[in-house]
């Protein structure tokens, strides 16, 4: 199958079929990670700019990796070192950025729909690595190998996804993506953290963590971002901590074969017990990184070209 | 000079008025509304009239938008008082009233003369200015009402922000009221608003954009009319947007309080689910709602809740657009496409002819207390002339507005101007 996407901005664009795809080709670049020498000719030549408009550890590595691994030279763009603080405007930096020919250009940034604008004047392949509260679709896109990986199937599979849905990314993509696998998801936290409406989205809402987790073969546990406080969303870590944080006790309720996902980082126990973090027994939330890296080096390989 | 209009439809709301008549213009006034008009002129003086013929054209009261705005003094990159005046004939009005927050605002009578000087100059279209309620439109201190009404303006406003104190809206409707000065309230509460940027629903919820619910307007509407109530003074609400907002509206008319509403033509035409392509010509504030909303403002017009369509002309320049969704401007360039959109009411059944020209002149005119609106014998020759039949494609490209920030771009319309006579001189031949 070729692959006739110009850009990845979201799940939201992409069929079961493109899915399936991406997440093949991901896992048959797995192996290239396990090899003594990391490093395949693929892409020699290409060039992938990483353009960071927010903080990013995991996800700029990743990419940074994936392309390496690929013989493509990669080069990153972080906002704090960059003409973004001589007060240029995004569309000026990307037209800048254009006229170097890099043949992708990963973006991230807080403003939701950023990377779609630059998918619009752009001739390059634009992947969104996030943008604000909207999409994060390899990060679904990892969840997605992930859980396929563990499970062996997404369709039929109960995810439960709990914590701030109204400021998740991660949540929307891996809504999107499992509905469309075949997974039922449902969502968890206290409703000033779900979005209005977000049941319209085809998801089961709960305000208690048992309740939405109950039977769950996949728990997915979200970020609390402390900031969030101030803006009253919550009352306190400590409250939030007693009634949201995925604990020994009640991950009883969800199946025994249940595997534990984050996207990190973690807050240790704010909505993550620690121990649960660090059992291999239902953690998976290092596989997750693992699989990281094969999707966006399927994502670049597919994007340039690669199975044509 | 003589000037005859022939061979028109008639509509003039104020008197009633449906009929083919030919219209006489005089020194600048109207002097006579009658069928065959022309005929008994020929015969009198036919070398001193100029005649128009008009078959198969409207001819109506110069229409009035009583919410624009102009952006001079300060921000002329995005419009000036001269090239608003110009959007504004070419898109059938003859007066507008232009909201106070330029930079400075509009607060003191100095500000006021200045844009009185503009328009002027510009010598194109009647610019009413209003003034602000609060000084910087800060929302804390009342500016001097009586000074700024004898400079000129005739409303006071501070859209753009609400007015959050309470007790300072209740002050300026009254001290408003003793003065005879309409108040128009921009109704949001700003701390259930803040940060948001379209409208709250399914649609923001998908697009992960933080969403203006529409109890932040319904809010502020419910307080704004018990105001109005308590101190038995008036109240106008602005681009109203929202379902609750008719409701309230409508109740507050039904027990007979003093309140007038407007609405604009992106609230009865579009929707928030136009957003998904993060097109920052869809941002404005208020935001676009649901389709419920838009069904409700459609009734709304329809009942007479809501009294006017004024566009809200909010004119950007591109580099306050062509940014990230969550850093553009709020706003809509809207007169040079108000008319056409509006006129899609009377092919979707919503309003008559009469009834929607009465919501575009009488109607803001009797809320401002201008002495337009009509074509009463004896009133400046105000008159907008309309091709009812006439297809037309919007391009931004070719608006006289320095703002090009339409959604409505590529937009097929049906009726236009096609000629904007003001005071008796032709400001706009569209023919």
């Amino acid at each position: 199958m070729k692959f006739g996407k110009k850009d990845i901005l979201g799940i939201k664009d992409l069929t079961p079929d493109e899915i399936n795809l991406i997440l093949e080709t991901a896992e048959s670049f797995l192996e290239i990670s396990t090899r003594e020498i990391k490093k395949v000719p693929t892409l020699r030549g290409k060039s992938i700019i990483n353009l960071f408009y927010e903080a990013s550890t995991r996800t700029r590595t990743s990419f940074e990796i994936a392309g390496k691994r690929l013989s493509a030279d990669t080069i990153n763009i972080s906002a704090s070192t960059s003409s973004v603080v001589k007060g240029e405007t995004l569309i000026d930096t990307a037209r800048n950025l254009e006229a170097m020919n890099p043949d992708v250009i990963v973006i991230r940034h807080s403003a939701a729909g950023a990377p779609h604008m630059l998918a619009r004047l752009l001739r390059q392949s634009i992947i969104n690595a996030g943008d604000g509260a909207h999409e994060h679709p390899t990060q679904a896109l990892l969840d997605m190998m992930t859980i396929k990986e563990k499970k062996g199937k997404i369709a039929g599979l109960k995810v439960a996804i709990v914590g701030d849905i109204m400021h998740s990314r991660v949540a929307r993509s891996n809504i999107y993506g499992l509905s469309k696998m075949g997974a039922k998801v449902v969502l968890a936290g206290p409703a000033t953290m779900l979005p209005r409406n977000i049941e319209q989205m085809g998801v089961a809402v709960y305000t208690n963590l048992e309740d939405a987790i109950r039977d769950a073969d996949v728990v997915m546990m979200l970020r609390i971002q402390l900031e969030r406080q101030k803006q009253s969303i919550f009352p306190s870590l400590r409250e939030y901590a007693q009634h949201y944080c995925l604990n020994r006790t009640n991950i009883k309720q969800a199946k025994k074969d249940v595997i534990v996902m984050h996207p990190g980082p973690m807050n240790r126990g704010v909505e993550i017990s620690p121990d649960i973090a660090d059992d291999p027994s239902c953690s998976v939330i290092l596989d997750q990184v693992n699989n990281g890296v094969a999707v966006r080096m399927a994502l670049l390989y597919l994007l340039t070209g690669g199975n044509e | 000079m003589k000037l005859l209009l022939t061979g028109a439809r008639v509509i003039d709301p104020s008197q009633n008025m449906d009929i083919s008549a030919d219209v006489l213009l005089e020194n600048g006034k109207i002097t006579d509304i009658a069928p065959e008009l022309g005929k008994t002129l020929d015969s009198k003086s036919p070398a001193k009239v100029k005649t128009i013929d008009l078959s198969g054209m409207i001819v109506v009261p110069g229409l009035i938008d009583m919410h624009v705005h102009l952006r001079e003094p300060g921000f002329e990159y995005k419009e000036t008082i001269a090239s608003g005046s110009a959007a504004a004939v070419a898109g059938g009005f003859t007066s507008v009233a232009c909201m106070p927050n330029s930079a400075p605002v509009n607060d003191n009578r100095s500000i006021t003369e200045f844009i009185r000087r503009k328009a002027a100059e510009a010598s194109l279209v009647n610019v009413y200015p209003i003034g602000a309620i609060s000084k910087d439109s800060a929302g804390t201190q009342l500016t001097e009402f009586w000074d700024l009404k004898e400079a000129g303006i005739v409303a006071l406003s501070d859209d753009g922000k609400p007015v959050m104190d309470a007790a300072l809206m209740r002050r300026a409707l009254e001290y408003a009221s003793s003065l005879g000065l309409p108040v128009i309230s921009h109704c949001e509460d700003s701390n259930l608003s803040s940060g948001g940027l379209m409208n709250e629903g399914y649609y923001s919820t998908i697009l992960g954009l933080r969403g203006i619910p529409s109890i932040a307007e319904e809010a502020m509407v419910a307080r704004d009319i018990l105001i109005a109530e308590f101190t038995r003074t008036s109240v106008h609400i602005a681009h109203v947007s929202t379902t609750g907002s008719v409701r309230l509206i409508r109740e507050a008319k039904k027990r007979g309080l003093q309140v007038t509403a407007e609405t604009a033509p992106h609230y009865f035409t579009l929707t928030d689910e136009s957003l998904q392509s993060y097109d920052t010509n869809f941002k404005i504030n208020p935001p676009l709602r649901n389709v419920a909303d838009v069904t409700a403002i459609k009734e709304g017009l329809a009942d007479g809740t809501l009294d006017a369509i004024a566009c809200d002309h909010a004119p950007h320049g591109r580099t306050d657009k062509e940014v990230e969704f969550e850093y553009a401007s709020f706003g809509i360039t809207g007169l040079e496409t108000s008319l056409g959109l509006s006129l899609q009411l009377i092919s979707d059944g919503v309003l008559t002819f009469p009834e929607l020209i009465a919501k575009m002149s009488i109607n803001p005119a009797r809320i401002l207390n201008l002495p337009k609106g009509t074509l009463k014998p004896g009133v400046d020759a105000d008159i907008t002339v309309i091709d009812p039949k006439l297809k037309w494609e919007v391009n931004v490209k070719a608006f006289r507005s320095r703002g090009k920030n339409s959604p409505f771009h590529g937009h097929q319309m049906q009726g236009r101007a096609m000629m904007t006579i003001v005071s008796g001189e032709i400001k706009y031949d569209g023919r």
